[in-house]
């Protein structure tokens, strides 16, 4: 059973995902060096945590007429997302915060990125972040449905917006087995909300940055930390979701839901640069025509079933 | 703790409701309106009612950022950097906000508040879903269907191009002539 966790827990829940995410950059960091074909070592692992300090103690840019407030309540807005979306996610048999609508908070602190990367991209009054900050926004319009129907079909399943009511719903078969479509969907929009590989585009090199062009120092290190623990936490959540939470043989719960998440995390790092950057209205045409159309008959699909059923398969 | 969450939330809705007409900036304007959106939707959540809480959240965030997008587009200096103001026709907007604020209130005093009914049902958002999907099945369609019409028919009068753009004057074209290349089917 999932217990509620005291308030205090929501430091756990910000180290296990600093943690989490510090092992994605370093797995990230290996992968770029096996395809550059440079030697692997500990050197090489650790460069990305080893530019924190030097990111904390640079210096701001500074542009003219900036809106300096919109732009570092953007700047925070982002690892904050990231952070308030994880308190919902049980960690084995605890949650930092156990909410009757948990699925809906998660969605809704998930969207606050897009508020923060366009505070982000136009704070700095700069064309090349503004230009990356509406991307976000268009890149936004095509994700979002796809990933709230995803949301909607786990929550379907188990008939509760409750993320430890979706996991006990899992007892006999794992939600990805029987919604395939949706945990797809899901974990696509998780790279899409975190603008990481194929959904970079806000981003892009093609833009110098996007909205990361005119951020350095702490800021820098603000947005870029921020993407990371958006990613973790779409893992992590993939891992209630759709993978059955903390169940499994042998090992205790917190260790497995360790485990999937890892799994999880992995994938999506190896996954980000196997996909090349899709443009948005691209991407928003293949979401309207092809994903939202999918993703509706995934929910239909379950609400039949657990209609036909009387619960979960 | 409710009551403290309260007296941050409710002041904080208030405040940043008066600095949407303070600004000078439409993206500070909008900010601000969300924020106020934001808070509301916070006392929802002190009320009991998380669903409708976390809802009004979700949807303000979206709503405000792509309403950010279009009052820029239309109503400003796309720079940015001219000063523009919420407030239009100050004194009559003045009187029929003073007087609309007098009137609700003075509701507050004047109404006899109805004792309660019944106890809060246990689940507030279960409630709400057989409310909207049983005796409100009806309105709900006939709302839902009247929403996506009206998408559609903004969408058609706005695109600047249709089907015989795009396929040829007899519709037979088997690749539609699009300005951006790729997409579905192309």
């Amino acid at each position: 059973m999932v217990t509620s966790a005291p308030l205090w827990s929501v430091l756990v829940v910000l180290a296990l995902l600093a943690g989490f995410a510090a092992l994605a950059v370093a797995a990230d960091a290996l992968l770029a060096a096996r395809a550059a074909r440079r030697p692997v070592s500990a050197t090489v692992l650790a460069a990305p945590l080893a530019e924190v300090p030097r990111l904390l103690a640079a210096q701001r840019r500074v542009t003219p007429a900036a809106d300096r407030l919109l732009w570092q309540v953007g700047l925070v807005t982002v690892p904050v997302a990231g952070v308030l979306a994880a308190v919902v996610i049980p960690f084995g048999g605890q949650t930092a915060s156990r909410m009757s609508a948990g699925v809906v908070w998660f969605n809704a602190m998930e969207v606050l990125t897009w508020a923060g990367v366009w505070m982000a991209g136009w704070g700095p009054n700069a064309v090349l972040a503004l230009v990356g900050g509406y991307r976000f926004v268009a890149q936004g319009l095509a994700y979002e449905l796809p990933l709230m129907f995803a949301l909607i079909s786990a929550a379907a399943g188990a008939q509760s917006l409750d993320v430890a009511d979706i996991v006990g719903a899992q007892g006999h078969l794992w939600f990805a087995a029987w919604m395939p479509a949706a945990f797809v969907l899901y974990l696509g929009s998780v790279c899409a909300f975190s603008f990481t590989g194929p959904f970079g585009y806000p981003a892009g090199l093609d833009l110098a940055g996007g909205v990361a062009a005119e951020v350095s120092g702490p800021d820098r290190l603000m947005l870029q930390a921020g993407r990371w623990l958006l990613l973790t936490t779409g893992a992590g959540m993939a891992v209630p979701l759709f993978l059955g939470g903390g169940s499994g043989p042998g090992l205790p719960a917190w260790a497995w839901s360790a485990v999937k998440t890892a799994v999880v995390l992995a994938a999506l790092v190896w996954g980000r640069r196997r996909v090349p950057v899709i443009r948005a209205d691209r991407y928003a045409e293949l979401a309207w025509v092809v994903l939202i159309p999918l993703a509706v008959v995934q929910a239909l699909a379950v609400g039949l079933i657990v209609l036909v059923k009387g619960g979960p398969l | 703790m409710t009551v403290a969450v309260f007296c941050v939330l409710a002041p904080l809705a208030a405040a940043s409701g008066v600095m949407v007409f303070r600004f000078g900036s439409m993206a500070r304007a909008t900010i601000a309106l969300l924020v106020s959106f934001l808070a509301t939707g916070g006392l929802l959540i002190v009320l009991g009612l998380d669903y409708l809480g976390i809802v009004v959240i979700l949807m303000m965030i979206m709503e405000m950022v792509i309403m950010a997008v279009f009052m820029v587009a239309y109503m400003m200096n796309p720079a940015g950097l001219m000063p523009m103001s919420m407030v239009h026709n100050r004194r009559v907007s003045l009187a029929v906000s003073s007087a609309v604020f007098v009137l609700l209130a003075a509701g507050i005093f004047a109404v006899r508040w109805p004792r309660r009914v019944g106890a809060a049902p246990r689940d507030p958002t279960f409630a709400l879903g057989e409310a909207l999907m049983g005796p409100q099945m009806l309105t709900m369609v006939t709302l839902g269907f009247a929403l996506l019409a009206t998408m559609v028919a903004a969408v058609v009068l706005a695109a600047s191009r249709g089907r015989y753009d795009r396929f040829g004057d007899d519709l037979k074209d088997r690749l539609p002539a699009d300005p951006a290349r790729g997409g579905v089917g192309r």
